[in-house]
């Protein structure tokens, strides 16, 4: 025997028998590849097939597995199969091999009418939940604040204060930052194409009419829900997640008041005065911008502003402002009592907070701005 | 405080987590709830307490309807496993927490409450603690911290779950010894979920055993070892050998072969032979009941375990028993065992 493994066929009548023999082991895969593989790509029909291994020197997984391969296809053909002169040694390692799946679970789900309609279906009852967890959300808050009203010294005073803190005070210099700068490129844009027919000055009342309504507060809210909204779904998250907001409830408090009562009203007092903030600092962009690039004086830049805007403009961008808080807030924490015990679950939910919370600021906005065109504003 | 738990059922979906659960606690008892992961013990723990309510069944606290009061009003202290701890709390603050909060009707004053919660951190032995913050603590404090936390407010009940479930192994062992002699001291009512089962049956006056939402036996820890009502609890409480056989005619097969064995009154059909390990008594070949085939042994400390083959309907069982050292044991050697106390189960129980 020349030291390699081998397999010799051997056929009686309708009857095949294999002997395998030499070493059955990972050293001499290509061979025992080509040996099997001709012995498969023979398509026998033979109904008996006999395979004796008693003359294998050794065998490991893989010499294991080639024979179980081939006694599968060989299966496949529909023949009758007899595995011989197993040692006591080896066929624990053969049964081993043998609960290998024949064919592995797919990776992914086959993407069939079916699996897309159901996937369908579950957002759009995920919509359904969301805004359920809303209304929810709401109606407990309203319930923690009139039970505030009437017991006023179970009001978290201080937590209030220490989350007007973390949006408010601590986001002023970027929000401030970012305003500035969005009032400087609308202004710039306002120069450079009313410039051609002229209307260099109108461009105040672009940026005055646009900062104050509309890019002002819509802005400021869409970095709070970035920056506190995930904030807050994160914090209210990993107390969930470490039982505390469980402990909490042991130890007879109302989460919904402790925690979720004195974040909504720090935003509701936080977001409108960094919405302030924000137009003031964007018009001061502009009127940079319009100076230092467009030659409009300061003083013509403010006798224009006057004539442009009305305190309704001013007005309405504020009004915006608590509602936006409002939702900002309530998204953040009912995604934040959603996260379940793990990590990952946290990060889903912060993600979701984000995105939705400024999804319902986009949609706030636009029913408000429906609803100063109807009473004529 | 007695607590009556009557046929709850809790659903998850189509998952049914409780499935009509009845249970009784006796005033100043420690329960423990055991079982695997997926049984419903916490579920249960948590429909106690509050933290959780029921699609069916009742909770009655002294004959009162519980289920009528939030968690906050059900005067329950809960230590839970991963502590809960307020991390930006001292431990003091912590402790204090649950007493600062009372209605003012009840509220204690400033110096009571600081008599008691140096009361409490003595208890728990770590008043040299107090001003540390959660951080700063090892898992087995942290965890005395939180039982002191949960007893700060003198709860009627007291619910642990899994209270020692992120300790290490040596902790663990030392706490429950103390979570006992606490016990002993205190005789507050306490249910404690676990899944370790030398946790459960060393402190607990009763054990029930549960398995996929249902309860599978109520004991003492010796009646719950000694008498294992199902073949689950058997299976799951100490270490048992299990042997398929089948009952026939009144009588008990192993591999097609009588064997010298009551069944017990398991019904005719393939049945599971249960034997703890000691129980099983190894002799020369022909000494026992059941005949086997010494496969391999190992030895260590003042014990040999050896794994033995006994013929069996498709192929052979293999078995790993326990003999004394002294006793000279060989691959190959043929061994007879008789087992002194043995249990047979159907199989479909």
């Amino acid at each position: 025997m020349s030291g390699g493994p081998a397999l010799e066929r051997m056929t009686q009548g309708d009857a095949l028998a294999l002997y395998a023999s030499g070493p059955w082991t990972a050293r001499y895969a290509p061979d025992l590849e080509t040996l099997v593989g001709d012995v498969e790509k023979m398509n026998s029909k033979s109904k008996r097939v006999l395979i004796d291994v008693s003359k294998v020197a050794k065998l490991d997984t893989f010499g294991a597995w080639l024979i179980e391969r081939l006694s599968r296809s060989l299966a496949m053909t529909g023949a009758e199969l007899r595995i011989a002169g197993l040692s006591a040694n080896y066929s624990t390692l053969v049964d081993e091999v043998r609960r290998v799946k024949e064919t592995p679970p797919p990776d992914r789900e086959p993407v069939t009418i079916r699996a897309t309609l159901d996937r369908i279906g579950r957002s759009v009852a995920q919509i359904g939940d969301t805004l359920i967890g809303i209304i929810e959300m709401t109606g407990a808050l309203l319930f923690a604040l009139w039970t505030v009203v009437r017991h006023p010294s179970r009001f978290r005073f201080t937590s209030v204060v220490h989350h007007l803190e973390q949006v408010c005070w601590r986001a002023v210099p970027i929000i401030v930052l970012i305003t500035f700068l969005i009032g400087c490129i609308i202004a710039q844009q306002g120069l450079f194409h009313f410039r051609r027919f002229g209307a260099d000055v109108f461009v105040v009342d672009m940026l005055g009419v646009l900062v104050l309504r509309e890019i002002g507060v819509l802005l400021v809210a869409i970095m709070v829900a970035g920056r506190s909204g995930s904030a807050y779904t994160a914090e209210l998250g990993s107390m969930k997640m470490r039982e505390e907001i469980d402990a909490l409830r042991t130890m007879g408090f109302d989460p919904i008041e402790v925690l979720v009562l004195p974040r909504i009203i720090a935003l509701v007092i936080g977001l409108p005065a960094l919405t302030f903030l924000g137009a003031m600092a964007a018009l001061y962009g502009g009127g940079l911008v319009a100076w230092l690039y467009g030659g409009v004086e300061p003083e013509a830049f403010l006798l224009r502003l006057r004539d442009a805007i009305s305190i309704d403009h001013f007005m309405i961008g504020m009004i915006k402002a608590p509602f936006m808080a409002i939702v900002i807030g309530i998204v953040a924490c009912v995604e934040g009592m959603l996260v379940r015990g793990s990590a990952e679950s946290l990060g889903q939910h912060t993600t979701a907070s984000v995105v939705k919370g400024i999804f319902f600021v986009i949609v706030m906005d636009g029913i408000f701005a429906i609803f100063f065109a109807s009473i004529g504003k | 405080m007695t607590i009556e738990v009557r046929n709850i059922v809790k659903k998850f979906g189509s998952f049914t987590a409780l499935d009509s659960v009845d249970l009784k606690v006796g005033k100043g008892e420690l329960l423990a709830l055991l079982g695997p992961s997926g049984s419903g013990k916490t579920t249960l723990l948590r429909i106690i307490a509050g933290l959780d309510w029921p699609d069916g069944g009742e909770v009655r606290f002294d004959g009162e309807n519980a289920l009528a009061r939030g968690a906050g009003e059900r005067h329950v202290g809960f230590v839970f496993q991963h502590y809960a701890l307020f991390r930006h709390m001292n431990v003091f603050e912590n402790v204090a927490f649950g007493l600062r909060v009372q209605p003012r009707a009840v509220r204690l004053n400033e110096t009571a409450i600081k008599k008691r919660v140096n009361e409490l951190l003595d208890l728990v032995q770590l008043a040299w603690l107090s001003d540390r913050y959660p951080s700063q603590l090892s898992g087995g404090q942290r965890q005395r911290i939180a039982l002191a936390r949960a007893l700060a407010i003198e709860p009627r009940i007291l619910l642990l779950d899994e209270p020692f479930g992120a300790l290490d192994a040596k902790v663990r062992k030392e706490l429950r010894r103390w979570l006992r002699s606490l016990h002993d001291e205190i005789h507050v009512t306490s249910i404690f979920v676990t899944h370790d089962q030398e946790e459960a049956l060393e402190v607990a006056n009763r054990v029930v055993v549960m398995d996929k939402g249902r309860i599978e036996q109520i004991g003492t820890p010796g009646e719950v070892y000694d008498n294992p009502a199902t073949a689950f609890v058997h299976g799951f409480i100490g270490e048992s050998i299990v042997l398929p056989v089948d009952v026939r005619d009144g009588r008990v097969e192993l591999g097609g072969k009588p064997l010298n064995l009551e069944p017990q009154g398991a019904g005719a059909g393939p049945s599971r032979l249960f034997v703890r390990r000691h129980d099983m008594q190894v002799g020369p070949a022909g000494s026992g009941v059941i005949e086997g085939a010494v496969r391999r042994v190992r030895a260590f400390g003042p014990i040999q375990r050896a794994d033995v083959a006994l013929p069996g309907g498709e192929g052979e069982t293999l078995i790993e028993i326990d003999t004394p050292r002294d006793r000279e044991l060989n691959p190959g050697d043929l061994v007879g065992l008789q087992p002194r106390r043995y249990r047979i189960f159907s199989a479909s129980t």
